[in-house]
């Protein structure tokens, strides 16, 4: 009965925040734009609600939080009641605030990573196709030897080589899924690169630079941000495997993964605490899905 | 005589689907044929002929839907017959033969197991008197070896064989009824004419009907009884070939006939530095030479025809002029100056002054831009327009090509007809303020009506801004409406260059005479006396 319950709820809320998501975006959308938010379907805008949330809460975590980061308040796994609406984790920190507080640190060091992959991979992948030759056999080369490597083996050498700071895991992830980035961006655009568009371009005289970002990009855009969804939550389980041994994000800073982990026993009691930070992730997972899916229609599909 | 009908379409109405509505391409067509006819369908694209012409095989595309009137085929209606009925009569008593040979064959068989298999799955007969059969058949369709070319496969014979084999295998079952859905479209003139030859013959010897669509009334003149013309999904008019050539009866049927009688005055003789000249380059892939000592000169104000078939190197000299084919030897004088080899090592201004224009629109511009950027991308870069200035060049650009600025200059060119994109690849071009545009077969992909508009806009814009053109194509009756010179290609080497009137009135060479006799008339007895004339050589000979 409870089940039933918690599914009506949770279909209730999720038509409630796309309907009003969507209100809210096309008031406030300029006029131009107006007709995109428009024809949104519901699950985008109940993605975009979402993400926008997430970001708030990062942005804002110091005010919202009720208590500090790594505040011990009092007993550890205290149940969900007033003052800790959570309850409290294995060292008596209040699970409200590190969750907040994880949404700062594992959304943002997820997107940083995604980014820096998807900038550095997709770049090098479409100069690859555009000059061909040599420049290409010596990347694409170089990258099949990376890839070879089985990812978390060669994330924890060059952690181990270069120390663990967040910018360290940043740069690592990123150069790990930037391979893949590559991959993908070269073989979509070396479908481009020979049409006549290109071609004419070239004997224009534009530069690579040029061509790269006006010519080609906007023509391989749809794979990519396709790719980003599901890269950005492979992310999240890089970070939360590396954590886990104790190479990622460091205690005593509030990571959703680590948390999971640090709380796993209460499950064996029944618990559902430990899950709340596998359920964030999960919630923006399929909410960042939800928008690269209406994003590929809106760029697949014919206009409107 | 009584005619007994094979097909009649009654009434015949296609819808099909954009986005969830439903809009019709066929809007009520009749159609009756008799046995043993050639019917010719004609009109222009998205006219419904090829829609219209899979329908009398009871069979409509994904994405449409027959939702009206009636097809009725040898006391069989079509549209309310069982699938498996449906079924039976494909291949068997109704064949089809695609526009691209190459595109239909499955390249993973032998031509003659897939001649063989429409037979076979009819039971018509067994595999070893099928092979007998194609055999024949591939003889009849005078094919070089009949009895080996079968044993190929699809790659290894040219697109002229492949269309002819094509034919003998759609005539396999010995149908009464073949659709022909524009065979000789995708090719050269000299094999046009054989493949029509051997379709003609065939049809007739076997007095098999037949469907032929096309957009072509010089070959539709040759191959049909009747013709009938299409206009947006209606019939515009029917008659016998004769009456409909001699007298038309609507507009719209005269204004086809009309776009080829466009002919532009010549341009005065060429004096002084031509803008390009082409001295002695050759140049190829690989260890190939694609071009074997090529020598021509562009004037000012002057239109170079570069005719030939697909092979003889038309396009490859167009990529040594504009530098993506550095020469093996010879080299390009622009304005009596040597050009850099590759276009990597020539400035800016030299890029400038050399433009191109493409055949296939849809490739050539950038589909995720928009045309404020398309066209004012050269301006801004060659010209360094920025701002106010460039806007109203890029507004004065669209009015030169007749394309409302304010209407057009934020579409992409997903939202424009076949014909606009090219007048967008026109402005895009002149942008650049060239001596010079290359067109490369820039009318080939377009309708007659919408060509003649291309060619009249570019006659226009040479003699308002005095350009040279070096005009690629194998279709002639383009050089005739528009060339100065005419520079004939063959397997890489000039055959013959000359004045355009001359040149046609009094061909030296015989390549060039077999070229331009090849160049279907609207006369309906044009191939007839072209084959006599021809087989008459031959005996001689």
């Amino acid at each position: 009965m409870t089940i039933l319950l918690s599914i009506v709820v949770g279909l209730a809320l999720f038509f409630m925040i796309g309907f009003a998501a969507r209100a809210v975006l096309q008031a406030f959308a300029p006029a131009h734009h107006k007709p995109t938010f428009r024809d949104m379907p519901l699950t985008a805008s109940f993605g975009l609600a979402v993400i926008l949330l997430y970001i708030f809460v990062a942005v804002f975590a110091p005010l919202i939080a009720p208590y500090g980061e790594s505040e011990v308040l009092g007993a550890q796994f205290l149940p969900w009641a007033s003052p800790h609406y959570l309850g409290t984790d294995k060292l008596g920190r209040d699970m409200l605030t590190r969750l907040i507080y994880g949404a700062r640190n594992t959304v943002g060091i997820a997107f940083a990573t995604t980014a820096l992959a998807f900038f550095v991979g997709s770049f090098l992948g479409i100069w690859a196709a555009l000059v061909g030759g040599w420049l290409d056999q010596w990347l694409s080369r170089f990258v099949d030897a990376l890839m070879a490597i089985p990812a978390l083996i060669f994330s924890l050498l060059l952690l181990t080589i270069f120390g663990t700071s967040v910018l360290t895991l940043i740069l690592v992830i990123a150069a790990v899924d930037a391979t893949r980035v590559y991959r993908l961006a070269r073989s979509v655009a070396q479908g481009i690169v020979v049409m006549d568009y290109i071609e004419a371009a070239r004997l224009r005289g534009e530069g690579i630079w040029r061509l790269i970002r006006r010519e080609i990009l906007p023509n391989v855009m749809a794979p990519l941000v396709a790719e980003f969804g599901l890269r950005f939550c492979f992310v999240f389980l890089s970070i939360s495997a590396l954590s886990f041994l104790g190479l990622g994000i460091k205690p005593p800073t509030a990571d959703w993964g680590s948390m999971v982990r640090e709380n796993a026993t209460l499950i064996t009691f029944g618990d559902i605490t430990p899950l709340l930070p596998a359920g964030a992730i999960a919630l923006l997972t399929v909410a960042v899905n939800f928008v690269v899916d209406w994003q590929l229609h809106r760029a697949s599909g014919l206009k409107e | 005589m009584e005619k007994t009908s094979l097909l009649t379409i009654k009434g015949l109405k296609i819808e099909g689907r954009s986005g969830d509505a439903w809009h019709e391409i066929v809007k009520g067509v009749d159609l009756t044929l008799h046995k043993g006819e050639v019917l010719g369908l004609i009109g222009e694209s998205g006219a419904g002929k090829s829609t219209l012409g899979l329908a009398a095989m009871g069979f409509a595309r994904d994405g449409c839907r027959i939702s009206g009137g009636t097809i009725d085929f040898d006391g069989i209606d079509l549209r309310t017959a069982a699938e498996t009925l449906r079924r039976g009569l494909r291949g068997k008593r109704i064949a089809y033969v695609a526009q691209s040979a190459a595109a239909s064959f499955n390249p993973a068989h032998k031509l003659i197991d897939q001649y063989c298999e429409a037979p076979v799955v009819h039971g018509v007969m067994p595999r070893k008197k099928a092979e007998d059969d194609a055999v024949e058949l591939y003889r009849r369709m005078r094919l070089p070896n009949p009895d080996e070319i079968g044993f190929r496969y699809p790659h290894q014979v040219s697109g002229g064989q492949l269309q002819r084999a094509m034919t003998a295998m759609a005539m396999s079952c010995r149908p009464d009824l073949i659709i022909f859905d524009e065979p000789t479209t995708a090719l050269d003139v000299t094999t046009q004419i054989e493949v029509m030859a051997a379709i003609r013959d065939i049809v007739r010897q076997f007095g098999t009907a037949a469907i032929y669509i096309t957009h072509d009334l010089a070959v539709v003149a040759q191959m049909a009884d009747r013709i009938k013309v299409l206009l947006r999904g209606n019939e515009v008019e029917e008659a016998d070939t004769r009456t409909m050539l001699a007298a038309p009866r609507k507009d719209y049927t005269r204004s086809l006939w009309a776009v080829r009688s466009f002919v532009r005055a010549e341009h005065p003789s060429a004096t002084g530095t031509p803008v390009v000249s082409v001295r002695n380059v050759t140049a190829g892939y690989g260890t190939v030479d694609v071009l074997k000592d090529v020598s021509f000169d562009i004037h000012a104000r002057r239109t170079v025809a570069v005719v030939g078939e697909s092979g003889s190197g038309k396009s490859t000299t167009a990529r040594v002029i504009t530098g993506l084919l550095p020469p093996r030897e010879g080299e390009v004088l622009f304005n009596g100056k040597p050009l850099p080899a590759s276009f990597k090592a020539r400035s800016r201004d030299e890029l400038r002054q050399c433009q191109m224009i493409y055949q296939m629109a849809d490739t050539a511009l950038n589909p995720k831009l928009r045309l404020r950027e398309l066209i004012g991308r050269p301006a801004e870069m060659y010209l360094g327009l920025k701002g106010k200035a460039l806007e109203s060049r890029i507004r004065d650009l669209l009015a030169l090509i007749e394309l409302e600025p304010d209407k057009y200059i934020d579409r992409l060119p997903s939202e424009l007809s076949g014909g606009q994109k090219q007048r967008i690849g026109i402005a895009r071009a002149l942008a650049a303020e060239p001596q010079l545009i290359i067109c490369d077969e820039v009318t080939s992909a377009l309708d007659q009506i919408v060509q003649e508009g291309i060619l009249k806009l570019l006659d226009r814009l040479q003699t308002e801004l005095n350009l040279a053109y070096m005009f690629i194509t194998h279709d002639l009756a383009t050089v005739k409406s528009i060339a100065d010179e005419v520079v004939v290609m063959q397997h890489g080497a000039v055959v013959e260059r000359g004045q355009k009137a001359a040149l046609f009135a009094d061909p030296k060479e015989d390549y060039t005479n077999l070229l331009l006799s090849s160049v279907p008339e609207m006369d309906p007895d044009w191939l007839n006396r072209l084959l006599v004339a021809r087989s008459g050589l031959e005996t001689e000979g």
